[in-house]
């Protein structure tokens, strides 16, 4: 627990110094924003057990919801994220109750083939734009106070969301509900004996999921100031099982750095070896589940504790 | 609507079906036996389409060989990926099987899509097949004709062999209990390697069959596979003749889609998927375990 609290203060630390240190604002921005999206992710994953190869529609419908009230409303920020942190839940609850009728393998198909669904909606719909998404959608000024267009201001209030999102995932790992998810990953017909409503906690975890999700994406939007169906289709699903992944699925800053290396590495490799980045990306898959199935984190966590010789 | 333009579509529909049934069929017998969810099922259905075009531009190898060619070289390569990576994975989680296969299908088409762009390549009809049988009610193109019967055939065939056969016996028993089947003295791991070999060859012959109905592009096999995936959660994948009517019954439905309310024609299995899982999870033919 202790470590935990050191990385977090590190992570903190490092967030508030980040941009003095050269860092391009806009990418920190965008890292932080699929930083959350994965540690969202890996809350079902790692701390639930349940594979969603469908995130990019939570992540994707909130980034639309919140473009489009701002852009065509005229919501102000904080009330944009607000109705897109909405939107995903309500889609989370939708798609969640039907994907946990079934287990294991034929989760990730189901909740894979609705996210698609969530796709070609957005690609036929009105108000999506189609083809050329949403353009042009202002940043404005968040409570009447800070005016995002000044790239600072945004990125700590980024940072702020962020590390709100982090700790809300942080408190319903470390609380009994969590337990409870814990359980039901390790042995689900054990945690139903016990009495514990099974369905019941795996569709709130993924509620808070999608919640989350829908945050970072519609976070994302504001930032950048556009919204493309790249956000709803599946290669930005299974980017978030990547990063996730990489970083280590089950711990709390895993897919931290596992955003942060994707993000990094896609920004450099873009314009080097063009459509080779997909490539690239399928051999990590492949290298990190035959090689490194713990994950950057996970790996350093035990290279740590063999050291000390003791339990984690 | 005229009738004409309907049963047009109808046969349109069932030859979807007809695809949508071989890689379902694919991917049922790969899980039965090696516990994956193949992923790149679509990916290695791209690639015997490309084995039909490569064959006809690059050595001037018409379709009928194409369709001899194709599973094998693509099966060869599927029994390569399984000797080289799968069978690392096979005692862990069913998640990994997922996640490796997917990143497969990345590498793939990423390959690929360097090489032949996003653009689609046309590929003729073969001679023998061109043009169209009057039937008096309908004209009926003879090529869609072949694939339904072709894929029916074929489909048909794996069910008898795995049904009706020794061969099929010792597959069924592996899927119940491999650790036994090899007590027995089965070479279980030579089974696995051949089983996968087979269901990729499947989808390699699927995607041969494809290429003269649709446009050949890298995109083809991610953009069926998620299909494909919704085909296999209403059918359930315990039972082989379920895939193959699953997979008819889902292109046909979708082709009417396309007659009716031409908006919904590409969410319509997914729907179809939401309610089966509303009123029947295990699938319509799935045993639930």
């Amino acid at each position: 627990m202790n470590k935990t609290y050191v990385g977090f203060a590190v992570m903190v630390v490092l967030g508030v110094v980040a941009p003095y240190t050269g860092a391009y604002p806009i990418f920190l921005m965008k890292a932080l924003c699929f930083a959350l999206f994965a540690c969202a992710f890996n809350l079902l994953l790692g701390f639930t057990g349940l594979l969603s190869f469908g995130h990019a529609a939570f992540f994707g419908t909130a980034g639309y919801a919140a473009a489009y009230s701002i852009k065509s409303w005229g919501f102000a920020p904080e009330f944009g994220l607000l109705f897109a942190v909405a939107i995903a839940a309500l889609l989370g609850w939708l798609i969640g109750s039907l994907a946990i009728r079934r287990q294991g393998i034929y989760f990730a198909m189901i909740t894979l083939a609705l996210a698609q669904m969530i796709y070609f909606f957005c690609l036929q719909a009105k108000f999506t734009g189609a083809e050329d998404g949403l353009q042009g959608v202002p940043r404005g000024i968040l409570f009447g106070y800070f005016n995002l267009e000044d790239d600072l201001t945004m990125y700590y209030v980024v940072l702020g969301i962020f590390l709100i999102g982090f700790l809300i995932i942080f408190r319903t790992v470390h609380s009994p509900f969590g337990q409870v998810l814990k359980a039901i990953r390790e042995n689900e017909a054990r945690a139903l004996s016990l009495g514990y409503d099974v369905d019941k906690h795996k569709l709130l975890a993924f509620v808070i999921s999608t919640a989350l999700s829908g945050l970072a994406g519609a976070t994302k939007t504001v930032v950048l100031g556009f919204e493309t169906l790249t956000d709803v289709n599946w290669p930005q699903s299974g980017e978030v099982v990547l990063m996730t992944l990489i970083g280590g699925i089950g711990t709390m800053f895993g897919p931290v750095v596992g955003a942060f290396s994707i993000i990094t590495l896609q920004n450099e490799l873009a314009d080097k070896v063009g459509s080779w980045v997909q490539v690239i990306m399928g051999a990590i898959f492949v290298i990190c589940v035959l090689a490194f199935r713990r994950g950057i984190v996970g790996e350093l966590g035990a290279l740590f504790s063999r050291k000390k010789a003791g339990p984690i | 609507m005229p009738i004409q333009a309907f049963l047009g579509q109808l046969l349109l529909g069932l030859v979807n079906g007809s695809f949508y049934a071989m890689l379902s069929l694919g991917l049922a017998v790969i899980f039965g036996l090696l516990n994956i969810i193949n992923f790149s099922h679509g990916a290695l259905y791209m690639m015997g389409a490309y084995v039909a075009y490569l064959a006809l531009d690059l050595l001037g190898l018409g379709f009928w060989w194409s369709l001899a060619l194709a599973p094998l070289l693509v099966g060869g390569f599927g029994i390569l990926l399984e000797r080289l990576l799968m069978r690392w994975i096979y005692k862990l989680d069913h998640l990994y099987g997922l996640l490796l296969t997917f990143g497969l299908a990345l590498i793939i088409e990423g390959v690929y899509r360097y090489f032949f762009g996003v653009s689609g390549q046309p590929y003729p009809v073969p001679d023998a097949l061109r043009g169209a049988t009057d039937l008096g009610f309908m004209m009926l193109p003879n090529y869609r004709a072949f694939v339904v019967l072709a894929s029916l055939i074929i489909c048909f065939g794996t069910w008898y062999v795995i049904e009706r056969t020794r061969l099929g016996a010792y597959l069924r028993a592996g899927t119940e209990n491999p650790m036994l089947v090899q007590a027995f003295g089965v070479n279980v791991p030579l089974m696995v390697t051949l089983t996968y070999g087979f269901g990729v060859g499947l989808a390699a012959i699927g995607g041969v069959l494809a290429a003269p109905v649709i446009q050949i592009n890298p995109l083809m096999g991610s953009n069926i596979i998620i299909v494909v995936f919704a085909v296999v959660v209403i059918g359930g994948m315990g039972s082989i003749l379920g895939s193959i009517v699953t997979g008819l019954g889902l292109g046909i439905i979708e082709g009417l889609a396309k007659v009716y309310y031409a908006e919904a024609s590409s969410t319509v299995v997914f729907v179809i998927m939401a309610i089966v899982l509303m009123v029947r999870p295990a699938g319509l033919f799935g045993r639930e375990k």
